[in-house]
């Protein structure tokens, strides 16, 4: 029993698979979101619409998401999430759904963008259903128009990690193409932060050429349409980018590379390194072109990755990336929220650590958000968002660091800004570190914060530049409105001290104003006399009631 | 700048309207209307060394209707103006400054604005009109409310009502000094006094007045209970003046009680335009001073120790110009080290009859007072 409880997720990560994944779960369910009811819930609606997106864009269908839940009991729900995607072919259902780690998106550096990142997904909920309630989980899935859909329902052996076939039926779906999944659990579904419905929604923000549709318990239904046609761009993947290497990984691709000489090790193992820049990097290390990887020594795999480091070379690629992209992610922000300002920024592809990563950030300002409370902030890491360890995330750290005061909003220390905005920023990388197996919150990597202020600076200028011209309007006609309060009031003082008419006075005092305005000889505050400031009477300043003047 | 002449009604009226004739004539002219309001910060307040009193200065600052920070307070001032001239055309009772407040509250016309949001909005522009037209807030019909008692050989008209006091026969209450001491208010009709005493606390009032202090010695004796208010201050102005005869002051020996005596004698920085018609330069300070301590033998259960607040405020004390002569240089000083306070009261702790029979008539006696 020990032995197993050692077996962390990383080493299952690195590909030690000596003991059933599904046992390894099943003891260590809070690294994977499972932690509590609330969280059990979100995390397994998380994991299905994940895989739903996924599939849609991977058949180039338009994503058509429908979720639905329902209360069985104060802690018992059924989950429904069905897609409009391809669909499963009858013998792979059970494999794709009922196996951890099926079809591995595993990779040991570089690779593409994706949304689970990990794999570990629909299974682990599909596992966690069964480890609650006994019931095996149901999925319906079509491929093809004029022929039945396919009904399995099935389990996962905990200790051979193999998918159980509970039951496998056919049945008429009036659906040309898709797949449904069905799943009961214990959980809790909750309104307030972090809800489903909030997850959704934001959801909807970052996938805007998605529909999603939710059910909630009692019936009510929200819709987020989609504001775009265009599917995303599917990433690529690629190699590690020699910037931000570091030297453990680099020992173990010198060790298992097929290359047999140095230089083809650089040009083939890295993205972006062509035979002028490997020439460069091997020139500056002072490194044989032609000895095998295999036989680098440490001390020269540190002088290798010290040139790799130095040596000027092109940009990643970002072919393995998928950004939403400016415009689209300020369009899908206006749609959610009825907003006065809003402005999005794609930055140009960045490397940490060898792995490329593009951030992007959006604010949205004024209309129905609330003036005095905290900002709205939306974390994003490959279009899926992060509900959870706000304040231990990298992101929140960049928002944090910038100075939302010069850009018009309120701010108190290393808090967050207070204000009518919502900000948003959006990871996305081949590989996003997070900061656990629950993908929770993104390592504050300085390349990473550096970035993310970057693009928030752009932001916050932009809406400065709003806010500003917008106070001003909004304080010139206040101002003329208060002249023309006081106005009224003076002229009456007037009158009565003067004995003129009134209306006489007071067309004279309109006058004046208008004069004064249009030729700007309106003092501004600052100009203020002295008179103005003289002190108030300190009453109370010295003891024992002997005040002044009093 | 200011002048130690009383302003009639007349002028007063004169002036107000002089100043908004100004201002509608600078408006009719298409122009921004001002208004100068003499300082009255610590900066622009003075110590006439050759007169004995604080003094305002010359520095004024102006107020402007089209400027956004003072256009309210420009429109305050002018309602404040408007409400003395009603208030004297319709030769109404003397009003304090919360009634005032109360008959300038309200809205403002087609808005949910208040004219003024507090009395300490109205009675600062009280103060600012007070300087702009060289008139105290007495003059203008208004009053600060007094709280001083007095007894002694004084006789006095309520020339509004025609009552005569007398106030050897006030008993154990003494007199009330009214709102108002101005001449045409209250007339002087006989005094036969000595000097006059001045003593800072109540308490000790009291208790001499019980012993028939003033019949004793043939004085008037005063409080202004603590800091005197504007009456007491003016009142002990016009004995000065008018009655000719010594000024006494008796306060506690510690920082406080000195200032008070300063306010009493050389008037305060926040009331410096005041000064001249509320100053009594000749007064002089009979204790309780340090010295007195050692020569009178008082007890130790007549010391308080002074804290920190208290060796600050002797330290600006001490700054004062009107502070800075040997006598009392040499006094703060001497307190400062002593580092214990002594409260008139205390002196009771002595002998229930040691003020009146021993110490002051000694003090007197023997010229110990600091100037």
């Amino acid at each position: 029993m020990a032995e197993k409880d050692k077996v962390t997720a990383e080493e299952l990560a690195g590909g030690l698979r000596a003991i059933s994944v599904a046992e390894f779960f099943e003891k260590n369910r809070h690294l994977l979101g499972f932690d509590t009811l609330p969280r059990a819930m979100l995390t397994a609606v998380k994991e299905a619409v994940d895989n739903a997106l996924d599939a849609c864009e991977e058949s180039k269908n338009l994503p058509d998401v429908f979720v639905q839940i329902q209360e069985l009991g104060p802690t018992r729900f059924k989950i429904i999430v069905e897609d409009n995607g391809p669909g499963i072919v009858k013998d792979k259902i059970a494999p794709v759904f009922g196996k951890l780690l099926f079809g591995s998106k595993f990779m040991t550096f570089g690779g593409k963008q994706g949304r689970g990142q990990q794999g570990i997904g629909i299974s682990a909920a599909i596992l966690y259903s069964q480890l609650t309630t006994g019931k095996p989980a149901r999925i319906i899935s079509k491929t093809k128009a004029n022929q039945p859909a396919n009904v399995v329902e099935l389990k996962i052996n905990i200790k051979t990690n193999e998918p159980e076939v509970v039951t496998q039926t056919a049945i008429d779906w009036s659906k040309e193409h898709g797949t449904r999944i069905e799943l009961e659990l214990e959980a809790k579904y909750g309104e307030k932060k972090a809800s489903v419905v909030e997850y959704l929604m934001q959801t909807a923000i970052v996938n805007p050429h998605a529909t999603i549709t939710f059910v909630d318990p009692a019936g009510k239904k929200s819709e987020f349409k989609r504001v775009t046609d265009k599917l995303p761009y599917r990433p690529e993947a690629v190699k590690p980018h020699p910037h931000g290497i570091e030297l453990g990984i680099l020992l173990r691709m010198l060790k298992e590379s097929k290359t047999r000489a140095l230089k083809s090790f650089l040009t083939e193992e890295f993205d972006r390194v062509g035979a002028g820049a490997a020439d460069e990097i091997l020139k500056t290390a002072g490194l044989d072109p032609k000895i095998s990887p295999k036989f680098l020594t440490v001390e020269q795999a540190d002088t290798l990755i010290k040139s790799m480091h130095g040596t000027k070379i092109s940009a990643p690629s970002s072919t393995a990336l998928s950004p939403i992209g400016a415009e689209l992610l300020k369009k899908t922000l206006e749609s959610e929220y009825n907003l006065e300002f809003a402005y999005a920024v794609t930055r140009q592809p960045d490397v940490y650590r060898g792995h490329s990563f593009i951030i992007e950030a959006a604010v949205g300002y004024g209309g129905e958000l609330p003036k005095e409370e905290s900002v709205k902030l939306f974390r994003f890491a490959n279009r899926v968002p992060l509900l959870y360890q706000q304040g231990a995330c990298g992101l929140t750290k960049a928002v944090t660091q910038v100075d939302w005061k010069s850009y018009g909003l309120n701010q108190s220390g290393d808090n967050l800004p207070n204000g009518p905005a919502i900000i948003l920023l959006h990871v996305a990388s081949v590989w996003v570190p997070f900061t656990s197996e629950s993908k929770d919150a993104v390592n504050p990597y300085p390349e990473i914060v550096k970035e993310a202020k970057l693009a928030l600076q752009e932001c916050g200028r932009e809406m400065q530049l709003y806010v500003g011209k917008k106070f001003k309007k909004e304080l010139a006609s206040k101002k003329k409105e208060m002249f023309a309060l006081y106005g009224k009031e003076l002229a009456l003082a007037l009158a009565a001290l003067t004995s003129e008419d009134k209306d006489k006075i007071l067309k004279a005092v309109v006058k004046a104003a208008e004069v004064m305005y249009e030729t700007g000889q309106v003092e501004e505050e600052e100009s203020a006399s002295a008179a103005a400031k003289a002190p108030k009477r300190k009453v109370g300043a010295f003891k024992g009631g002997k005040e002044e003047d009093e | 700048m200011s002048s130690t002449k009383s302003m009639s009604k007349e002028d007063i009226l004169k002036a107000l309207e002089a100043e908004a004739k100004q201002v509608l004539k600078t408006i009719n002219d298409i122009k921004n209307p001002k208004i100068q309001i003499p300082l009255r910060t610590l900066t622009n307040v003075y110590f006439d060394a050759k007169e004995k009193m604080i003094k305002l200065g010359e520095r004024k600052g102006a107020r402007s209707f089209f400027n956004t920070g003072q256009a309210k307070k420009f429109m305050q001032t002018m309602l404040v103006a408007a409400q003395i001239k009603s208030l004297i055309l319709q030769k109404s009772p003397t009003l304090d400054t919360r009634q005032l407040f109360y008959l300038l509250r309200g809205t403002m016309a087609n808005s949910d604005e208040d004219k003024f949001d507090s009395q300490d909005e109205s009675d600062a522009i009280i103060e600012d009109i007070e300087v702009i037209i060289d008139a105290l807030r007495e003059e203008l019909g208004l009053i600060a409310v007094p709280k001083g008692v007095i007894a002694g050989p004084l006789v006095v008209e309520d020339v509004a009502s025609g009552d005569i006091i007398d106030y050897t026969k006030m008993g154990a209450a003494g007199g009330a000094i009214p709102a108002s001491v101005e001449p045409e208010i209250l007339k002087f009709k006989k005094c036969t006094a000595e000097y006059i005493l001045v003593v800072e606390k109540y308490a000790v009032w009291n208790l001499l007045n019980q012993q028939r202090y003033w019949e004793k010695n043939n004085c008037i004796l005063m409080t202004g209970k603590g800091q005197p208010a504007r009456a007491e201050r003016r009142l002990l102005a016009r004995f000065e003046k008018e009655l000719k005869i010594p000024i006494y002051i008796f306060c506690d020996m510690d920082v406080y009680g000195y200032y008070i005596y300063s306010v009493y004698k050389q008037g305060s920085i926040n009331l410096a335009f005041f000064s001249e018609k509320a100053a009594a330069p000749s007064a002089r300070y009979i204790g309780f001073n340090v010295d007195d301590y050692e020569k009178f033998k008082l007890p130790k259960t007549a010391l308080i120790k002074m804290h920190d607040d208290d060796l600050k405020r002797i330290k600006e004390v001490k700054a004062y110009e009107w502070f800075k002569n040997k006598p009392w240089q040499e006094e703060l000083d001497k307190l400062a080290k002593f580092g214990y306070t002594i409260e008139s009261d205390a002196l009771v702790a002595k002998s229930i009859e040691f003020t009146a029979k021993t110490y002051l008539p000694a003090k007197i006696k023997n010229k110990e007072w600091l100037d």
